[in-house]
C-alpha cells in the first residue's frame, strides 16, 4: 500500500435544512486500499457516498477525490471512478457483450480497446461461451461478478461499491471478495459499504458512522482490540449501544 | 457523440426485445385506426325521422323535400298531432321529429318569421347532436335560398354548402383524435415507463455516476421515442389517406411540424411523470389515468367541448391534446396556415417549456 491519498476529506458537512446528515467527516483513503464504510441505515453513508461520487455537493469542508475538487470538478471525478450499486445494475434484456459495450462506451473507451479487453475479461471469467446470452438468463453470482468487472472496466482509480453483496449466498460473496482483492492488488482503491460485519473483517481499514459522524476508524484488528471485542459485529454493537445511552 | 450513439442503440434494444413495447408501438396505432374507422361509425345515413306538418303548404313541403333528398334522413312517418310524437319515439327507431307551426308560409312572408321545432332522441347524445346540426344546416340553407330568390329575382341558386367537412364523414373526427392518443401514448407513457425502469433496475444510479450528464441521459432515452412517434404519425396519416380517403387540405410539412411539437410536449410530460414515479407500474398508472383519460374525454375528440359543463370547458384548456386537435383539424380540413393556428402552437410550446422546467427542478431536488 502506497501512502498516496486518493480520497481526501476534511470536515465534510452536509446539511438538509436543519438536519445534519454528515457532520465534519474527516478521513483519507490511500491508493490500493480496501476501505470499509460502515454504519446503520440512516447514519449518513449514502449521503457521503453521493458527495464523493460527484452526485451531490457538500455544504462545507474540503473534499478531493482522485485529485479533483468535489465542488468544481465533479465531471472529472466521474470520469475517474467506477460505481456498482446493490442492484448490480446490468441491463437484463441486453447480452453480456452488449452490456460491456454500452458501459465502456459511455466512459469513452475506443471500440478496438473494448473488443480486446472484453475478450480478455470474459476468458478470465470463463464466460466467453456465454457472451451472447441475456443477463437475465445468468445466475446471480455471475451477474454480480460481471457487474463488478463492468464497474472497473475503464480502469478507474477508485471504485465505489454500494452494498455489493446484499442478497448473495456466502460462497458467492467469498468469490466476490477475491475479485475485490485482485482489483486492489492492481492498484484500484475500493470504497465499500456493507451490512455484513464479517465482510468488514476483509477490509484494510473501516470507518463506522453513527448519526452523521465517524465514530471509529482503524484497521479491524485495532478496532477489536480497542473495544475489547471478539468480532467486528461486537465492535459495531458496542458503538451503537454507546450512542443510545 | 459515440457515447450518445451507444446509448440510443441500447435504447432500441430495449424496445425491440420487449414484445409489450412492440405491441403498443406498432400494433396499437393500426388497431385503433381500424377500430375507430370501421367499428365506431358516426356517419349519418338514412336516419329515421317523422314530420308533423301543421300547415301542409308549399314552403313546408319544399323544406321536407330538401331534408329527405339530402340522403341523411329518411322520412318514415307523417304525424297528425302532438300526442303522436311520444308514441312514435317509443315505437321504433325514430331519431328525430320535425314540427312546422300552422300557417307557416303565411307567417314567413307576412312577419318574416316562422317556426320549426326539432325534437331529437337524445338517448344517444352525440348522434342527436349531429342530427340536429344537420337539420339546422339544411333549414338555414333553405332560408338563404329563399332570401336570395327574393332579393334578386329570376335567379335561384340552390346551393348546399357545408363547410370544412362536406361529406360529414367521421374520418375527419377520428384521424386527428387517434393521432393525438397514439402520440401521447408513445411519447408520454413509453418514455415515463422506460425512465422509471432504469430507476427500478438501479441502472439510473450507475448512469448518473458515469461521465454522462443528466441532460444527455434524458435526451438519449427520449430520442428513440421521438423517432418512433414520428413514424407512427406518418403511418396514421397514410392510413387515413389510403384506407379512409382522407384528403389533407393544408400543408403536410406544417402538419408534421405540429405533430413534432406535440410529440416533444408529450415527451416532456413523460419526463415530468418519471421524475415523480419510481416504478414502471406507477409511471404506467399515472400516464393512463392522468393522461389518457383526459386526452380521450376532454380534448374534444369524442365529446364536443361546447357541450360540456362550463367547469369542464375550463379544465379542457389545460389539456394539451385539445390545442393539438384544433391545430390538426385546422390544417387537415380547412387548410389553414400557421397564421391561424399560431395561438395553439404557442400554447403547446409553452406547455413543453413548463414541463421541462418542472422536470429539471424536481430532478435537482431528487439528486440532493
Amino acid at each position: 500500500m502506497e501512502n498516496v491519498p486518493v480520497i481526501h476529506v476534511e470536515n465534510m458537512t452536509k446539511k438538509f435544512g436543519d438536519f445534519t446528515a454528515n457532520d465534519k467527516l474527516t478521513f483519507e483513503v490511500f491508493k490500493g486500499e480496501i476501505f470499509g464504510f460502515l454504519g446503520a441505515n440512516g447514519a449518513g453513508k449514502t449521503t457521503a457516498m453521493k458527495i464523493l461520487c460527484g452526485l451531490s455537493s457538500p455544504t462545507s469542508g474540503t473534499i478531493r477525490v482522485a485529485g479533483y475538487d468535489a465542488y468544481t470538478q465533479t465531471e472529472m471525478i466521474k470520469k475517474h471512478i467506477g460505481y456498482m450499486s446493490q442492484k448490480f445494475s446490468l441491463y437484463e434484456d441486453l447480452t453480456i457483450v452488449e452490456n460491456i459495450n454500452f458501459y465502456a462506451g459511455i466512459y469513452g473507451l475506443k471500440k478496438t480497446e473494448i473488443k480486446e479487453k472484453t475478450q480478455n475479461l470474459l476468458t478470465k471469467l470463463q464466460l466467453w461461451d456465454e457472451k451472447d446470452k441475456l443477463i437475465k438468463s445468468l445466475p446471480l453470482g455471475w451477474k454480480q461478478k460481471l457487474a463488478f468487472s463492468v464497474a472497473v472496466f475503464h480502469e478507474p482509480g477508485i471504485v465505489f461499491l454500494d452494498e455489493p453483496t446484499s442478497g448473495v449466498d456466502p460462497i458467492t460473496r467469498r468469490q466476490f471478495w477475491e475479485m475485490i482483492y485482485e482489483a486492489a492488488y492492481h492498484g484500484i482503491t475500493v470504497f465499500v459499504t456493507t451490512h455484513y460485519m464479517d465482510e468488514a473483517e476483509y477490509c484494510d481499514r473501516v470507518s463506522i458512522m453513527v448519526d452523521g459522524r465517524i465514530e471509529a476508524m482503524d484497521t479491524p484488528s485495532e478496532l477489536k482490540k480497542k473495544y475489547q471485542a471478539e468480532t467486528m459485529n461486537d465492535v459495531f454493537t458496542k458503538l451503537a449501544r454507546k450512542q443510545n445511552n | 457523440m459515440t457515447r450518445f450513439k451507444g446509448f440510443i442503440i441500447k435504447e432500441f434494444y430495449h424496445i425491440f426485445r420487449d414484445y409489450r413495447s412492440m405491441v403498443i408501438l406498432f400494433g396499437m396505432p393500426v388497431i385503433q385506426i381500424l377500430l375507430f374507422g370501421f367499428a365506431i361509425n358516426m356517419d349519418i345515413k338514412d336516419a329515421r325521422i317523422a314530420v308533423l306538418d301543421n300547415s301542409k303548404d308549399v314552403v313546408t313541403q319544399k323544406i321536407i323535400q330538401k331534408i329527405v333528398s339530402s340522403g341523411y334522413f329518411k322520412l318514415t312517418e307523417n304525424l297528425s298531432g302532438t300526442k303522436d310524437i311520444e308514441q312514435s319515439f317509443k315505437n321504433g327507431k325514430l331519431k328525430e321529429v320535425i314540427i312546422f307551426e300552422p300557417d307557416f308560409t303565411k307567417k314567413l312572408y307576412k312577419d318574416g318569421q316562422a317556426n320549426i321545432q326539432i325534437i331529437a332522441d337524445a338517448a344517444d347524445p352525440n348522434m342527436a347532436n349531429l342530427l340536429v346540426n344537420y337539420s339546422n344546416a339544411i333549414i338555414t340553407d333553405f332560408q338563404k335560398e329563399l332570401m336570395k330568390s327574393q332579393n334578386i329575382p329570376f335567379q335561384i341558386i340552390p346551393e348546399v354548402q357545408m363547410r370544412y367537412n362536406p361529406d360529414m364523414k367521421s374520418v375527419f373526427m377520428f384521424i386527428p383524435g387517434t393521432m393525438t392518443i397514439i402520440l401521447m401514448l408513445i411519447s408520454a407513457m413509453m418514455t415515463s415507463i422506460s425512465i422509471a425502469r432504469e430507476k427500478e433496475m438501479g441502472t439510473m444510479e450507475v448512469l448518473l455516476v458515469s461521465p454522462l450528464k443528466p441532460v444527455q441521459i434524458i435526451i438519449g432515452k427520449v430520442v428513440p421515442y421521438v423517432f418512433l412517434a414520428f413514424i407512427n404519425a406518418v403511418v396514421i396519416l397514410l392510413m387515413g389517406t389510403f384506407v379512409f380517403g382522407l384528403a389533407i387540405k393544408g400543408n403536410v410539412v406544417l402538419l408534421l411540424a405540429e405533430s413534432m411539437l406535440f410529440v416533444i410536449m408529450a415527451l416532456s410530460l413523460g419526463i415530468f411523470i418519471s421524475t415523480a414515479a419510481n416504478s414502471q407500474l406507477t409511471a404506467m398508472m399515472v400516464s393512463l389515468v392522468g393522461l389518457m383519460l383526459p386526452t380521450i374525454l376532454l380534448s374534444g375528440f369524442i365529446f364536443p367541448i361546447e357541450n360540456m359543463p362550463l367547469v369542464l370547458q375550463w379544465i379542457s384548456n389545460a389539456i394539451p391534446a385539445k390545442w393539438f386537435i384544433i391545430a390538426v383539424k385546422g390544417i387537415m380540413l380547412k387548410g389553414t396556415g400557421i397564421s391561424f393556428i399560431w395561438k395553439e402552437t404557442v400554447i403547446l410550446a409553452g406547455m413543453t417549456l413548463f414541463f421541462l422546467a418542472m422536470s429539471i427542478k424536481k430532478f435537482k431536488i431528487r439528486l440532493e
